[in-house]
């Protein structure tokens, strides 16, 4: 890991203003359980790291009638154990509990969670986001690309937007405020995601002077919702393909319907296919069965992950259908 | 340490840094660092200039880059450490102890390398095998990933802290009756994540458990010992 | 004479019973010192700078600036200009510095210029034969031929029509020259058709001659039922949780003290004198505990010398070297991976006639060997082909149980096709040709049936589905495998001194055995004194030299040494003490720390009483494992076992979870059976690991590996493992054939089992393992294209 200089803030003020113009000077320091593994591996090497953990009043959970907001600084363990979620929010509830490991969850924050970077292996071993060989040609098309996007891979970026947590946040329609020394701003989650076309880019809109402060939840009541996941290992693991599925339930019929599926593209996706085919319909299985292929009508799989294709669509089957079967939540 | 196959389009790597120039102690050299900030060596840059109104032009990283220096950030004075070591406390196992140390070095590097508490080990060093398991504030982490300069204040407690006098803890009782380690690399982690599991419900569910250990892995092969021994805990705990 | 023999399982105090392991509570506490957790005074910390490319030609190296660099103390060039590097992350150079980082940044000041040279990291079935021929050339190739004493002019017409596989330059052309290539030839070369894809050459490829056994053409011929299938499992990773790595330092200018971590404490200091140019004798080397090995830890590896060296330079300073975990998993051995076109013919009644194995194979930069395939069967009528591929993976290394596990997925996987085929249960399969598994038949059959009772295999059985299948199905699957296990060679010295305090020394290791815990109690069962009054003194060059940890070895060895210089030292109390009991030594025993007559108890000397006759000098024995002076051989070897795997497989997303583990298995005596045990859940789990999860995985541009971490190097965790029952053969005709170690068979079949359980759920087989989501799928979408599949590609 190379050197860096180290700042506490107590603000966000000061957080923001300690931050740098451009990326690859400055990093914030949250968790910390991504950006100290990108350090040893020399994949960033930030000047200054800004420790944002001593400003308190980013961490929590307040709820009332406009729903729930929570502090960026608030560790994934705090909110998978929270009341409000694990009643008004149990997608999320799983998604959370389910993410990563006990260590993991007690040390990252939701905030970095949003913000940590692939973990695709062209990356992390340093060949670049958008890796290209000498002679330009890209090397995920040509390589080992079995866990990489089905969706949202025409141009350059193939690797898949990691977190396994921020379906089920945008399924329920979440918002995040973020602030920087120019003022405040309030955006869905999912515009918040980007998909980069040069290295210069990162894969979310975050300005590199920019903190993420809080998310909010609108009430969930009269939703039905379910996260499903399909590992590969049982233990903690990457998840090959992430459903997240919240419906708003007219009598039997579905009034509307969010579907966000991850590890499948460059960003969460948001399935609208999936969604009208859903809406207005009575769920059962051949209704999840024709939504879920709505979901992946448009997937192109690369030379070797044809295979996510189908998880993908499972995932997004079993996950409507776990939310209608799981009922009112 | 990074690949070093040549790409395209790599700005994490930078040239100037091999380019023989003198470098300060902060590792970064002076043409290196007149790139970041954009301004002229004549006029270095003092810390309280950089107010938020003046992002458009300069880069907000200061050149103050000494140890123990401030900088003046939203009208506040706020302290910046290293790059160089500055003294740093801990408090681990109920005892104190102080070192210098760089911001860089992580609470595991500490621990082994300043304070001989080898109980955690060095095995991924990045978060994905639990061999460096700690309680810090009560809850497990891998100590490979919490930067020692982040542990100063809170309560460490490692794998060394659970013997009383030459008594194992009855979770090492549990682990030795059972044969849960083999070539024992894993076992400090692991027990240290089962402490975690029970500290929290002393009689845990399957689910419990699993969720509890799915964070350390073990090379040789002793899950079923482990699981025996927390089976035999979770019946002869207290509620 | 003296009688070394084991004694009768109910004269023993100790042997064979559930003894916890002796090192536990060191382990559990956090207080077992291992190599990477030892600290040297003035210690300086060692990097190693590695090559990124999969093979190159090292240009120049240029250390100076990193020499310049403050708290940098050494740099060593380990690889210089002209060397050829053969896999990513070789060593090129090593820094000590006084810390970590200095080291790292010293590294990255270290300028290389590598000319690249085209690599292949994939293992997929090699071109046939004609294929091979019209291969581009390589350099190796075209030395190869000049080798072989081809003529100028036949060699000439084939680089004019084949190509070469990259631009060969002015330097390697002079090369040629100077060892004789003629202009025409250089010439040839230098307008050469260069492939663009040229990767693949013929020398990657070496072809052993076709064995043969029987009449294998008639056989077929004469089988009602041939199966034809592909199988095989990729290269693994050993992912040592403790990586590679040692402290080295000269305590003067011709004394090395090292601390390694190995599982050969007594062949480490031969294998370092030649290349530090120092004698054996003097290099000493030690080790308390160790992390792991599983086959990959013998040598002391190119790292470990370039610590010593760096040491030297640095004026004898201790310098670590400990693996980074991607060189761990990049450079620190891989299993060979092992593939096979089988066909496997038998008679209706499930009599088995012939076989014939297409098999290949990467070792990496060294050929590898074909598998011991078919594997415990004796097939009557064998064709076994096999062709290495030389590549650019990496080095490979024996792996817990060298080429068995590879072996028995092959055989027993493609033996499960034929089965159901024939539509036999696999264990009526396997009884009708239980004679070809030869001398262990009966232990095989004995094994077999308990295993059935306990997984309840009967009930569990169905034949394999027809058609489609579509959510959560499961399926039983079974393997055999042997393994080998006599004792290596192991010198004891175990010394009883005057005050009763017992001492043992042996230069073995303990990494997972139990070494330290069965030294100690065939020591005490056979002193009559207890395990926790001896000390126990392994892992050090100081003492009497013990064979490696390999091959299931240790336990025979240390075991059998141990006894024979217990039984010789006892023996020598019994003289000095016999006139004080009034009775001839040969009338003694020693129980419960007492020396008695045998047939008259209440003649008895208190153990301390006894020793203090001793006088002041201690009295000394070496035992000797081999000692064939003085039979019996205490150990054995051949063991017997069998796994069977029940699983769940999620026909529409792939994933497959193991439900229940079963393995029943033979290992001679039983020294301690709560270690015995825990070899096998260990093999069990460590075989669902292998199975389901582990892979190298290389990326054909860059020739690296994609997945050197524990993120993506996946080993099977806790919530991976599901029930799991261990059966150990005991009784008399097993404690006959004397100690035989288990430390590797168990993990041989269950990667075999899991794979046919696997076919049995879903009707089809997966080829390769790991037995992954998508490999699943594939074999569930393409049944009939089964053969086409090729691995790697």
């Amino acid at each position: 890991m190379k050197s860096f200089e180290y700042a506490s803030p107590t603000s966000t003020e000061q957080a923001v203003s300690l931050l740098a113009r451009e990326w690859g000077q400055a990093e914030i320091l949250a968790g910390g359980t991504d950006l100290l593994a990108l350090m040893k591996d020399d994949i960033v090497a930030p000047r200054r790291l800004v420790n944002i953990k001593g400003i308190t009043h980013l961490e929590g959970v307040s709820a009332d009638a406009r729903g729930l907001r929570i502090g960026a600084l608030t560790r994934l363990s705090d909110l998978a154990g929270h009341a409000e979620i694990q009643r008004g929010y149990p997608a999320l509830a799983e998604a959370l509990i389910e993410s990563a490991s006990p260590q993991i969850r007690n040390m990252a924050t939701l905030g970095g969670n949003l913000c940590q970077r692939p973990r695709c292996w062209y990356f992390r071993n340093g060949f670049g986001l958008l890796p290209e060989d000498e002679t330009g040609k890209e090397l995920i098309a040509q390589g080992e690309n079995r866990y990489h996007a089905i969706l949202g891979n025409d141009g350059p970026a193939k690797f898949v937007s990691p977190s396994t947590i921020v379906p089920a946040l945008i399924a329920y329609g979440a918002t995040l405020k973020l602030e920087s020394p120019k003022g405040r701003r309030e955006l869905p989650l999912e515009e918040f995601y980007r998909i980069p076309t040069t290295e210069a880019e990162r894969e979310h809109n975050l300005q590199p002077y920019e903190l993420v402060t809080e998310v909010s939840l609108p009430p969930a009541k009269y939703a039905s919702a379910a996260h499903y996941e399909i590992r590969h290992r049982q233990a903690f693991d990457w998840p090959l393909a992430v459903a997240a599925v919240v419906l708003r339930m007219n009598g039997r019929h579905v009034q509307s319907a969010r579907i966000v599926m991850g590890q499948v593209a460059p960003v969460p996706w948001l399935a609208q296919e999936a969604a009208q085919a859903l809406t207005g319909k009575i769920v059962s299985a051949e209704t999840a069965k024709l939504a879920a292929a709505a979901a992946v009508r448009n997937a192109k799989p690369l030379s070797q992950n044809a295979f996510k294709v189908r998880l993908a669509r499972v995932a997004v089957e079993r996950a409507i259908l776990k939310a209608a079967s799981g009922g009112t939540a | 340490m990074g690949n070093q196959y040549p790409k395209r389009g790599d700005l994490s790597r930078d040239a100037s840094s091999r380019g023989g120039e003198s470098e300060d102690s902060s590792g970064v050299s002076r043409r290196e660092f007149l790139k970041i900030s954009g301004a002229s060596a004549a006029a270095p840059l003092l810390a309280g200039s950089l107010l938020a109104g003046s992002l458009a032009g300069e880069s907000l990283v200061s050149e103050s880059l000494v140890c123990g220096s401030t900088i003046l950030a939203a009208g506040e004075v706020v302290p910046v450490y290293g790059p160089g070591p500055l003294p740093m406390e801990f408090s681990i196992n109920g005892k104190e102890y102080k070192a210098n140390l760089e911001p860089r070095v992580t609470l595991l590097d500490a621990l082994r390398d300043q304070f001989d508490l080898t109980g955690a080990k060095r095995v991924c060093d990045r978060g994905e095998c639990g061999a460096c398991t700690v309680l810090v504030d009560n809850r497990t982490v891998y100590a490979c990933s919490l930067l020692a300069i982040e542990a100063q204040g809170r309560q460490i407690l490692t794998v060394e802290s659970l013997m009383q006098r030459s008594a194992l803890h009855p979770i090492q009782q549990a682990f030795v009756d059972h044969d849960a380690s083999q070539c024992g690399f894993c076992t400090p982690g692991f027990v240290v994540a089962c402490k975690a599991v029970l500290d929290k419900n002393p009689k845990p569910t399957v689910d419990d458990i699993r969720r509890g250990l799915s964070g350390n892995f073990c090379r040789c092969g002793t899950y079923h010992g482990i699981q025996q021994a927390m089976a035999q805990l979770a019946l002869t705990q207290k509620t | 004479m003296p009688d070394y023999r084991w004694p009768d399982s109910e004269d023993r105090s100790l042997i064979g019973k559930r003894v916890p392991r002796v090192d536990s509570p060191l382990k559990v506490s956090g207080k077992a010192k291992y190599t990477y957790d030892v600290k040297r005074p003035e210690i300086l910390f060692g990097k190693v700078l590695r090559c990124p490319y999969a093979h190159a030609k090292i240009l120049s190296i240029d250390i100076r600036a990193a020499e310049r660099m403050p708290g940098v103390k050494a740099v060593h060039v380990i690889q210089g200009p002209g060397s050829i590097i053969h896999w990513a992350g070789d060593d090129v150079a090593a820094v000590a510095a006084v810390d970590e980082v200095t080291a790292e940044e010293a590294i990255r000041a270290i300028e290389v210029k590598y000319q690249r040279l085209p690599h292949l990291v994939n293992d997929a079935e090699p071109p046939t034969d004609s294929d091979l021929a019209r291969l581009p050339l390589g350099v190796d190739d075209i030395n190869e031929m000049l080798d072989k004493g081809v003529p100028a002019d036949e060699l000439i017409r084939q680089i004019q029509r084949e190509g070469v596989t990259a631009r060969v330059s002015e330097n390697e052309l002079d090369e040629l020259q100077t060892i004789g290539v003629n202009h025409a030839v250089l010439d040839a070369i230098r307008g050469a058709f260069v492939h663009p894809s040229g990767e693949v050459r013929r020398a990657n490829y070496r072809k052993d001659p076709v064995q043969i056994q029987g009449e294998p053409e008639q056989a077929f011929a004469a089988a009602d039922f041939i199966a034809e299938g592909l199988y095989g499992a990729s290269a693994i990773a050993h992912c040592c949780l403790e990586s590679h790595g040692s402290i080295s330092e000269w305590t003067d200018r011709n004394h090395l003290l090292v601390h390694m971590s190995t599982q050969n404490v007594s062949g480490i200091a031969g294998q370092m004198a030649a290349p530090l140019r120092v004698p054996a004798a003097n290099i000493r080397v030690h080790q308390d505990h160790v992390g792991g090995g599983f086959g990959s830890k013998f040598g002391p590896d190119r790292w470990g010398i370039a610590a010593a060296e760096l040491s030297r330079k640095a004026g004898g300073r201790p310098v670590r070297i400990m693996l980074e975990r991607d060189a761990e998993l990049k450079v620190a051995g891989a299993r060979p991976s092992a593939y096979a076109r089988v066909k496997v013919g038998a008679k209706k009644d499930g009599t088995l006639l012939a076989w014939h194995s297409e098999s290949w194979g990467t070792a990496g930069p060294g050929a590898g060997a074909m598998p011991p395939i078919p594997y415990v069967f004796d097939i009557p009528h064998q064709r076994l082909e096999y062709t290495a591929i030389r590549n650019h993976v990496g080095p490979a290394r024996p792996w817990r149980g060298s080429n068995h596990s590879q072996a028995a997925v092959i055989t027993m996987c493609a033996l499960d096709d034929l089965a159901a085929k024939l539509k036999m249960d696999p264990l009526d399969f396997f009884l009708k040709n239980l004679a070809l598994t030869g001398p262990m038949q009966d232990v095989y059959r004995e094994e077999v049936e308990i295993a059935a009772s306990l997984m309840e295999w009967k009930s569990k059985w169905r034949p394999w589905p027809k058609s489609g299948v579509s959510g959560v199905v499961r399926g039983v699957g079974f393997s055999i495998h042997t393994g080998g296990g006599r004792g290596h060679a192991s010198d004891c010295d175990l010394s009883i001194h005057p005050d009763g305090s017992v001492e043992i020394k042996v230069a073995t290791q303990d990494i997972g055995t139990g070494t330290r815990t069965i030294i100690l109690m065939v020591a005490a069962d056979t002193l009559g004194v207890p395990m926790e009054s001896i000390a126990l003194h392994i892992g050090d060059t100081l003492y009497p030299p013990s064979g490696g940890s390999g091959g299931s070895t240790t336990p025979g060895g240390v075991s059998a040494s141990t006894r024979r210089a217990a039984v010789d030292a006892r023996d020598a109390l019994f003289a000095r003490v016999a006139s004080a009991l009034s009775a001839q030594p040969e009338e003694l025993e020693s129980v419960n720390g007492t020396i008695r007559v045998k047939t008259d108890p209440q003649r008895w000397l208190s153990w301390q009483e006894a020793c203090s006759k001793l006088g002041a000098i201690s009295l000394n024995m070496r035992g000797r494992n081999p000692n064939r002076n003085t039979p019996p051989d205490l150990t054995g070897s051949g063991v017997g076992g069998v796994t069977m795997a029940e699983v769940e497989v999620d026909a529409d997303t792939g994933v497959v979870r193991a439900r229940k583990m079963v393995a029943v298995q033979d290992c001679g005596l039983i020294l301690n059976r709560k270690l015995a045990e825990s070899s096998c859940y260990g093999g069990l789990i460590m075989g669902i690991s292998y199975a389901l999860f582990e892979e190298k995985i290389m990326d054909r541009t860059s020739g690296q590996m994609l997945n050197p971490n524990m993120e993506f190097y996946r080993l099977a965790g806790f919530n991976d493992i599901p029930e799991l029952v261990v059966h150990l053969m005991t009784g008399g005709k097993y404690d006959e054939r004397g100690v035989i170690g288990i430390g590797e068979p168990p993990v041989i079949s269950p990667g075999a089992a899991i794979s046919n359980a696997v076919a049995n759920a879903i009707g089809v087989r997966v080829p390769f393992l790991p037995l992954t989501p998508d490999r699943v799928l594939t074999a569930l979408d393409s049944r009939e294209q089964l053969l086409e599949k090729q691995p790697g590609a």
